[in-house]
């Protein structure tokens, strides 16, 4: 079937299997390979992205859905994420860096809903993010410190 | 390294591919003296490379793969230290997998190790000729000269040149024999000991990394492969009629099995493969497919049976293995006071985030391979070996690798990918699956253990006996290799640390019915659970503290030289011993329900002593801190060890809570993630890290050291917190996670 999307806010049009999930669209189809295949079933977030400002995992979904909605991938640029990939230079934070793609979407949805989330509130919304390398306690301290950096940002 | 040469321009393009101007300089780094002086007789073909470009911009080659260990950025700043560049003038290059790079395989926690020293000579090589050049162009003596920051200052007026301007004149110079090089102190270091953040961390957070899964190629197509549930069973028959109805599929056909030859190798399993123009298709045509299968003679393995018979073998005398010392029998029988323990592990699988995959594109008389490799030398030879083809006529460019944790150093997805690419005269990206990657993996053995021991009056241990059994990776190139090997047993069980008077080491059958591979440090995570668990019953039954009672079975202090160059040293393992101790405030009272439990273990020539808090509420543990201490020598990035120490503890978490493959009529049980669970933010303690300051003694292993540590800790922790006593990993099937 032929789909319109929006991705970054520049549309594509793309022709797909009526249920391919939207990670493959976006990873073979429009060729944005910066979202990851990690699991297939909603498991790990490696393929996390926004859509509408809501966090998906984008292997669950199929690419229908996102018609007509604004996509956001690690392509993207938004201020809080940016606030983030600063701290997570910061931080030094990936090993392989595979998983990271879907760690800063998952931050960038956490920051967008919370200003100043706490370790509770952080371990809650980037529980459904595996990170093999195990970086979380780098994550955690990176999105104290965005959130830092974007609340006196305004 | 013999010597330093600089290469031609011309060589330097045709190896490299870049044609900009400068200087380049190569050098052996191959840590094989046997290849080592192949090489220094045969033509000199430089094997690593450091090129200096007229606009100051320093390219270093990164001959290592890039697993998530930090090695492109602490090698290029070994050189870049000696060279005293600018750190900003530097960026990093991926090596293809060639001999020339000397050894270029990815594993065994020695990266740093084998190569720190050819590349500060590398730098220090650079800089003597840079100054050189800068003193012929003033006409003042070499001395007169010093370098700092990319420039070269005359000390005489002041004077300085940019490392850039310098490039036409240093090309020039000749290469200085190695005596003449002069290696900073460690007081001068500007970049090695201190913390440089990754050279990759801008495409680590924009999605700009290219890994394996990220090759793109025109007209490529995309696979999948269905592969026999039971180790090495073959297709009987199968059904593609509603795989090929299934949207973006173009293709579907056997696949054979590619047999190794004995000894090397690893070939790949075969199966049905599923050609589609978009990974989605090619995943979805494979679960359209009808396949019957001959399961073959590892249908009626069952990993549960097999643990029990294992624990029974370790229970009856097995075979002697050198190294046993004294006499056990007699210790026992004069003690009043003996224990007796058995633990086991089961199998374990890597699970890199990234799952295996490769690009490849067989061009007739040539093949080129685009894969997340641990090791590209041997899936190189791999290839020329199987599709018979010159090996100058195969490249293979190493990508980022998503994780790799062993996993990645057995190449047969390149195997796959290149018989695909054969058969549709077409390149190809085969992917597997999280399923395929849990089911079809080379684990980690499963282990049984039996120890007993014996303590006199003032309780000092009197005598050791330890007997295991645990599938050998030796059986993935050999099959039949029913017993683990000596190099295996050379992990942590015969070269015990403990001052034992009378040990006796014993090794069980074991055989294989999955293929059996090695996973981040190996077997040193069932030799260290073994014999942490059974020190901390030991200081029990000896009603002594376990901190003491393992310092004082450490004995007096002791350098053993071995047959490496790194001598085992028991000073420095009492030191990162006390110091953890001293980090978790060893020893103090604890809230209601919490316990500490500590673990001592040498490994890749490094020395880890990790303490763990547990708290237990209604039966159920969290791990609350992680204190882990190591002296690894010299540090080259002092936060990438860090971060790699921090790492270890959560994948040994992983295994000591969550790791279980299971095999039911010689088919793997877990599918993904869901039932093969890995530690979680939530599950993440406070992680504290220290690195023992000992700049002047040479680098050792840290990828992997930290790992076999932390499910001893935790288990002791547990005992002392509960009184309960976890002897069968992992904590999730004792109801205690």
């Amino acid at each position: 079937m032929k789909i319109n999307l929006s991705i970054n806010k520049k549309p594509h049009t793309l022709e797909v299997p009526s249920d391919m999930p939207l990670l493959w669209a976006i990873r073979d189809i429009v060729g944005l390979t910066g979202t990851k295949f990690g699991c297939g079933v909603s498991q790990c977030g490696a393929c996390s992205v926004l859509i509408d400002g809501n966090l998906v995992k984008s292997c669950s979904i199929p690419a229908s859905f996102a018609v007509g909605k604004e996509i956001f991938t690690i392509e993207g640029t938004s201020k809080t994420l940016e606030f983030l990939r600063e701290a997570w230079n910061e931080g030094n934070v990936p090993q392989c860096g595979y998983c990271q793609s879907g760690q800063l979407m998952a931050a960038t949805s956490l920051l967008d809903q919370i200003n100043n989330p706490s370790d509770e509130e952080i371990d809650i919304a980037m529980s459904n993010n595996i990170c093999r390398c195990g970086t979380y306690t780098r994550i955690k301290k990176a999105i104290h410190k965005a959130a830092a950096l974007k609340n006196t940002s305004v | 390294m013999s010597k330093i040469q600089q290469v031609n321009r011309r060589d330097f393009v045709k190896w490299v591919g870049l044609a900009s101007g400068g200087i380049l300089l190569g050098c052996n780094v191959s840590s094989d003296k046997k290849e080592f002086i192949a090489q220094r007789q045969g033509s000199f073909t430089p094997n690593l490379f450091v090129q200096i470009q007229k606009d100051g911009n320093i390219i270093i080659m990164a001959s290592r793969s890039e697993m998530g260990q930090g090695i492109r950025t602490s090698l290029a700043s070994a050189i870049a230290d000696e060279l005293e560049a600018d750190w900003k003038y530097i960026s990093v290059q991926q090596a293809t997998g060639n001999s020339k790079y000397g050894n270029q395989n990815t594993d065994g926690s020695r990266s740093v190790r084998t190569m720190l020293l050819p590349m500060r000579k590398m730098g220090a090589t650079a800089k003597f000729m840079l100054i050189t050049a800068a003193a012929r162009k003033w006409g003042i003596a070499e001395t007169a000269c010093e370098a700092e920051k990319h420039f070269i200052i005359n000390k005489i007026n002041g004077e300085k040149i940019f490392y850039g301007d310098l490039v036409d004149e240093a090309a020039k110079v000749e290469v200085p024999l190695e005596e003449n090089i002069t290696l900073k102190k460690v007081e001068e270091f500007k970049y090695i000991g201190k913390t440089l953040k990754s050279v990759d961390l801008k495409d680590f957070t924009h999605g700009t990394a290219n890994y394996g899964v990220d090759v793109r190629i025109p007209d490529m197509k995309f696979a999948a492969i269905a592969r026999c549930p039971v180790t090495f069973g073959t297709v009987r028959n199968f059904d593609k009629k509603m795989a090929l109805q299934t949207p973006g599929v173009e293709d579907v056909f056997k696949l054979e099995r590619v047999i190794p030859p004995t000894g090397q190798f690893f070939g790949a399993l075969g199966g049905v493969a599923v050609i589609a123009n978009n990974t989605w298709s090619a995943f979805q045509g494979k679960t359209n497919l009808s396949i019957e299968w001959n399961y073959g003679e590892n249908e009626s393995f069952n990993s549960e049976e097999f643990q029990e018979k294992l624990v029974q073998r370790v229970h009856q005398k097995g075979k002697l293995v050198s190294g046993s010392s004294g006499n056990v029998s007699a210790a026992f029988k004069e003690s009043k006071n003996t224990i007796e323990a058995t633990y086991t592990v089961p199998f374990l699988v890597h699970a890199p985030m990234e799952v295996p995959n490769a690009t490849a594109w067989f061009k007739g008389n040539e093949i080129e391979v685009w894969a997340p490799v641990q090791d590209p030398q041997t899936a190189r030879a791999e290839l020329a070996h199987f599709f018979e083809i010159p090996l100058e006529n195969i490249t293979i460019n190493v990508t980022f690798l998503g994780g790799g944790f062993g996993r990645k150093s057995k190449s047969d997805f390149v195997v796959e990918a290149v018989s695909l690419s054969k058969k549709i005269k077409a390149p190809v990206q085969v992917v597997w699956s999280r399923e395929d990657d849990i089911q079809h993996s080379f684990y980690h053995a499963t282990s049984a253990q039996y120890l007993k021991g014996s303590l006199d009056e003032n309780g000092q241990v009197t005598g050791w006996l330890q007997r295991v059994g645990l599938p050998s990776i030796v059986s993935s190139f050999k099959p039949m290799s029913d017993f683990a090997s000596g190099f295996e047993l050379n992990q942590g069980f015969t070269n015990k640390p403990y001052n034992l008077a009378n040990f006796r080491l014993e090794n069980v059958k074991a055989e294989s019915h999955l293929r059996i591979g090695w996973m981040r440090s190996v077997v040193h995570i069932h030799s260290a659970f073994g014999n942490n668990s059974f020190v901390d019953e030991l200081a029990f039954a000896a009603k002594k503290d376990p901190l003491e009672f393992h310092l004082n079975l450490l004995g007096e202090d002791k350098l053993i030289k071995g047959k490496s160059d790194y001598p085992f040293d028991s000073k420095r393992l009492k030191n990162v011993s006390k110091t953890v101790a001293k980090k978790s405030n060893w020893g103090k009272k604890l809230p209601k329900g919490h316990g500490l439990g500590l673990a001592i273990h040498y490994s890749f020539y490094s020395y880890v002593a990790t303490v763990v808090e547990v708290s237990s509420t209604e039966g159920k543990i969290k791990i609350e801190n992680i204190w882990t201490a190591i002296d690894c020598g010299l540090v080259l990035n002092k936060d990438n060890v860090k971060n790699q120490l921090e790492g270890a503890a959560i994948f040994g978490m992983s295994l000591a809570m969550f790791g279980k493959i299971t095999a039911k009529n010689g088919a793997v049980e877990q599918h993904n993630f869901y039932d093969y669970p890995m530690t979680r933010m939530k599950d993440t303690p406070n992680i504290e890290i220290t690195i023992i300051d000992n700049m002047d003694t040479p680098p050792t292993g840290v990828g992997e050291p930290g790992v076999p540590v932390i499910a001893p800790a935790i288990c002791n922790a547990i005992f002392n917190a509960t009184g309960n006593r976890v002897r069968s990993l992992p904590l999730v099937d004792r109801g205690l996670v």
